[in-house]
């Protein structure tokens, strides 16, 4: 879907080689960084604004002077936690917390060695679960865990007590649509969005 | 009423204790709840982190098979497969392109023509019914309704309430006979996606929600959401000052339960990380004959 703005962006940039990053952030999220006046309301409300180098407002900004490099390897992007405080707030629909997502899937593709490794080993973890069995298993996915990022002691939601408490189960679940949703996974990296 | 089902995998997991409490209490309350036949995981956390489609098209799937069970609405009381399927629908509904190509992704047909819904959303249509069948009413108790992140987002979607100023979970918990308090931090995050990857953020946010409540007056905090639950629950220990006697965590649907009446181990109490006995030993008689 292209919409006029999307026209616009494009064509101011019709001299350069490459999509500028607020181009490819307007492909993929339909907003365009350009429109956020750094008014900061999204960082104000941003409960990891504390802890990142890059907050909401930031990234913006960023996105905008097509600091690609300096994003795409930010670990401010993994930091964030997609409460959508940002978003809900933004006086002018600019869905930081959609545009971080963005940048998050353009770094898989782009920038895949510079992944900070916590981050990327929970996520392969975790939707390595899903297109095993269709579902997740905590615990299957905390050894998968364990296993990716090699923080092998880590505190990670096992322990006896969750046993004892009958909230982890031994056997991985498995549905009858497991193939329908690894076709879904196959579907969706092929769509080369 | 009937209504389809979506427990998701936290509910068959670390949070069983929230699916028990959802299905006891909506039977008390007569809302008829059949599960999603096969239903598959939303990819709440990590889809959305490395791929926009594969973050709708998972929980298409799920809105799909809903559909083709001829559901009109969908329980989802997993704040974030709420906010996941929510938004699938949203963007299904509001982008002609992504409408038109979603069957294929998913393999099935989907009109999107399914309504998802929160627990507190059901169990506040539900007060009235509430109201005539307590008959354990909780007696005061103070509590903190905590809405956390995405159980009001994406707001377009969430509708009715107030997405910055909510009453829906007060209403609730009143409707069962606890006492609201009023505090501040009911609508922060938990950081509980970043429970595993990041553990220390996870404990800075969690400190500040309970000591806040705690400030407030609270007993005890309701939550409905299951990395709420775990996060509060599970790593309070690591969260609360030196000192500071813990704070019990209800899901909703067991506050509800108990002022119906319900019987406290059926409905999941024993499964928590901070025991409830100290604080229902206090209330009515019955439910804490239960817990014992
Ligand atoms: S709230 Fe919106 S407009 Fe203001 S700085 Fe953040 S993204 Fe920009
Ligand atoms: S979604 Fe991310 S950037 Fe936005 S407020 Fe939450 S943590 Fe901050």
């Amino acid at each position: 879907m292209m919409s006029t703005e999307a026209q616009t962006v494009q064509s101011e940039n019709a001299t350069a080689h490459l999509p500028t990053l607020a181009d490819e952030l307007l492909r993929r999220t339909g907003r365009n960084p350009a429109k956020c006046y750094q008014c900061g309301k999204c960082s104000a409300g941003c409960p990891m604004a504390a802890e990142t180098d890059h907050r909401p407002h930031d990234v913006l900004r960023l996105a905008g002077l097509d600091r690609r490099e300096q994003l795409l390897a930010s670990e401010s992007l993994w930091l964030c936690l997609g409460c959508e405080t940002c978003t809900a707030r933004c006086p002018n629909d600019c869905d930081p917390a959609s545009v971080i997502d963005a940048l998050k899937a353009m770094a898989v593709e782009q920038l895949p060695d510079a992944l900070p490794k916590p981050f990327s080993a929970f996520h392969h973890a975790f939707l390595d679960q899903i297109k095993a069995h269709g579902r997740i298993s905590e615990l299957g996915m905390m050894v998968s865990y364990k296993l990716r990022s090699g923080a092998l002691f880590a505190d990670a939601t096992s322990g006896p007590g969750m046993f004892q408490r009958g909230k982890l189960h031994l056997k991985p679940p498995k549905i009858e649509g497991v193939d329908e949703v690894r076709a879904i996974f196959k579907a969706c990296e092929e769509d080369g969005q | 009423m009937t209504i389809g089902y979506y427990p998701g995998c936290s509910l068959e997991g670390t949070a069983r204790e929230y699916d028990e409490s959802v299905r006891l209490t909506a039977g008390a309350l007569d809302i008829e709840l059949k599960e999603v036949d096969d239903w598959s995981c939303c990819g709440a956390t990590s889809a959305h982190s490395v791929n926009h489609l594969l973050s709708l098209a998972l929980p298409a799937r799920n809105l799909a098979l809903a559909e083709s069970a001829g559901h009109d609405a969908v329980l989802a009381p997993c704040a974030a497969c709420y906010n996941r399927l929510a938004r699938a629908s949203h963007e299904v509904a509001t982008d002609s392109e992504l409408a038109a190509k979603m069957p294929k992704i998913i393999g099935r047909p989907f009109a999107n023509s399914v309504k998802v819904r929160t627990v507190v959303d059901v169990l506040r249509e539900a007060i009235p019914s509430i109201k005539a069948k307590a008959t354990k009413p909780l007696d005061g108790m103070k509590v903190a309704c905590y809405y956390g992140c995405l159980l009001m987002r994406p707001p377009e979607v969430s509708g009715s309430d107030d997405p910055e100023n909510p009453t829906c979970m007060e209403d609730v918990a009143k409707a069962a006979g606890a006492q609201p308090v009023s505090w501040n931090l009911r609508l922060e995050c938990c950081g509980g996606s970043m429970s595993v990857p990041r553990t220390g953020s996870v404990v800075r946010l969690g400190r500040a929600i309970l000591a806040d409540a705690r400030a407030a007056g609270a007993e005890a905090l309701v939550v409905a959401c299951p990395m709420c639950h775990s996060n509060l629950d599970f790593r309070q220990s690591a969260m609360a000052n030196r000192g500071e006697a813990p704070m019990p965590v209800f899901y909703i649907s067991q506050l509800v339960g108990l002022a119906l009446g319900l019987p406290a181990k059926e409905l999941g109490l024993d499964r928590h990380f901070v025991s409830v006995r100290s604080l229902l030993d206090n209330r009515p008689a019955a439910a804490a004959k239960e817990v014992a």
